[in-house]
């Protein structure tokens, strides 16, 4: 590797690494401008134009402010853990594609690497709600880290349904083959249960019960002040739009879109890739805004119960649906055979109907069944919360 | 190249260093959370033997699921601080079953590929190298490790089973 090599791939790195943190100073005025209309406020006005300049003064005050270490914290983990939160979003970027040739790193393994990186969030609240010493930042943690894991195992498993549809576990490549055909199209029922489990994993409502100021003071953070606080937070703000992105290169065609070649390597395809993913990016991005605040927090049973007695089971059902409908075309001849990417890049779209409506029908079939099978189980519920009224009525 | 042995020595030194410390230190949530950068250590290995899909495996099973499982269940746990003691009566029963395993990982898995070309010489050195596709067709073909692999799975599920069997309360 020559000297221009090494600066080259340095200069990556400090892009990579740099832009997110950019982005989020951005991110954190846009949610809180964006909360204040939903909530039919202002938000903040007064600090530059339209109050753009806000974060920059919020990020000077948290700098200022001193740092106060609490008695009997664990001085280590309590300040490592920040860093593990933030670093777990800007890893995340390492391997998200934003053009035809702006990714960071074109890992074979790129999806698993994400999911990988991403679970180091975890044991970044769990060190720090055990060394801040403080039994509501314990208490906090426990229940943060029931939920992470908890949301994880439906968040993986939406996951295996583009990878199955591209069979690859590169994100470049799982861009590269919805060239004709977005995966949302394929796999509808599958992005539904990613965007709601990465909710969850970031923390946000419904699912916000990690900050439940009401039952937990605080929970995991209560004892970091400062910049320490202000790096969960921005390591949070940053995570959403991160799975904005990350929803919309697996399921939304990534930086495909009009005028976009994926092998000119001009300047402009690069630019309008970017445009696109940030675009599809945004529309995710802004109804998880929107879910966040306009619904109220749900019930701790009430989220375990949601995952493991719902979520969980629909995406098993869901992928082994998919499993059997992709087999099954292959079998007929107009599926995806494994390992021949260009089939579905050079395709012609009239070839790709088949299989698309195949999947669409089976996606159909798993909404009607879900539907079918847990509306019977409420009404039976329902009907016996009725009938037990009564009797304590006579 | 250089660059390379760097890593390896940082690796190395993750690996070994926090292993140690795992049993040195006398606070169980510390030993607990050096496991999991000795387990980093591994994965960090792993990318360097240019295996991405085990070190990607080992940071999400272990660190991601494992290591978060300990931390969790050590901190339930009384008295985790201050250990008195860092020997128990059985040491040298693990000092013996630690040295055997040494041996046999030396002898059964070192020793045959020791250097690039040693006792296999006429494997070129990217033959070890397998590719995540060849890891995933190995799993699951016939000739490959298709049994061990549903042993396991099946192994996993009567774990869980007996876990809420144990977990659920009597109605």
């Amino acid at each position: 590797m020559t000297l221009v090599e090494f600066l080259l791939l340095a200069l990556r790195v400090a892009i990579v690494a740099v832009a997110p943190l950019l982005i989020v100073i951005f991110l954190i005025w846009f949610e809180r401008r964006f909360a204040a209309r939903v909530q039919d406020r202002l938000g903040p006005n007064r600090v530059g134009p339209n109050g753009l300049f806000q974060t920059f003064a919020d990020a000077i005050k948290l700098v200022l402010k001193e740092d106060i270490t609490p008695a009997g914290t664990d001085k280590v983990a309590y300040n490592l853990s920040p860093i593990i939160a933030v670093m777990a979003v800007v890893l995340i970027w390492a391997a998200l594609p934003l053009s035809p040739r702006l990714i960071g790193v074109n890992v074979e393994i790129g999806v698993l690497y994400i999911v990988a990186v991403a679970s180091l969030g975890t044991l970044a609240i769990m060190m720090a709600g055990w060394s801040s010493n403080n039994k509501y930042a314990l208490l906090g943690a426990f229940r943060s880290v029931a939920q992470l894991v908890s949301y994880e195992v439906p968040l993986v498993m939406s996951l295996l349904i583009p990878v199955m549809l591209a069979s690859s576990l590169g994100m470049q490549n799982l861009v590269l083959a919805q060239q004709q055909v977005w995966f949302v199209f394929m796999a509808p029922v599958a992005a539904f249960i990613f965007f709601i489990s990465s909710q969850a994993e970031t923390g946000r409502g419904p699912f916000d019960l990690i900050e439940a100021e009401s039952e937990l003071v605080a929970g995991f953070n209560i004892e970091y002040s400062g910049m320490k606080f202000g790096l969960f937070f921005a390591g949070e703000f940053a995570h959403v739009f991160t799975n904005g992105i990350l929803m919309a290169n697996l399921f939304l065609g990534g930086w495909w879109g009009l005028g976009v070649s994926a092998t000119d390597g001009s300047i402009l395809s690069d630019l309008l890739g970017v445009f696109y993913v940030v675009l599809k990016a945004m529309v995710f991005y802004l109804f998880s805004l929107l879910l966040r605040n306009s619904m109220p927090r749900v019930r701790i049973d009430q989220m375990m119960n949601f995952n493991w007695k719902f979520l969980v089971p629909v995406s098993i059902v869901n992928l082994l649906v998919t499993a059997f409908l992709l087999k099954l075309a292959q079998l007929g001849g107009f599926g995806i055979a494994p390992g021949q990417i260009d089939l579905l890049t050079n395709a012609n779209p009239i070839n790709l109907l088949p299989v698309t409506l195949l999947l669409l029908g089976g996606n159909v079939v798993v909404i009607l069944g879900t539907l079918a099978v847990f509306g019977r189980q409420t009404r039976t519920e329902r009907l016996a919360t009725e009938r037990a009224a009564v009797a304590v009525g006579d | 190249m250089i660059a390379q042995y760097l890593a390896f020595g940082v690796f190395s030194l993750f690996t070994l260093g926090a292993g140690t410390m795992v049993v040195w230190s006398r606070n169980l949530v510390h030993s607990a959370l050096f496991l999991t950068l000795s387990l980093f250590g591994v994965a960090g290995l792993f990318v360097l033997l240019s295996a991405p899909f085990l070190a990607a495996i080992q940071i999400l099973v272990y660190i991601g699921a494992i290591g978060i499982l300990f931390v969790f269940a050590v901190m339930l746990t009384r008295s985790m601080t201050h250990i008195p003691d860092l020997f128990n009566a059985q040491w040298w029963v693990g000092a013996v079953a630690g040295g055997l395993l040494f041996v046999v990982l030396v002898g059964g898995v070192i020793w045959p590929v020791w250097g690039i070309n040693g006792t296999l010489p006429n494997v070129p050195q990217t033959e070890f190298v397998a590719a995540t596709r060849e890891i995933g067709i190995a799993l699951v073909s016939g000739d490959g490790y298709v049994l061990p692999f549903e042993v396991a799975s099946l192994l996993l599920t009567a774990a869980m089973v007996g876990a809420i069997v144990i977990a659920r309360e009597d109605d």
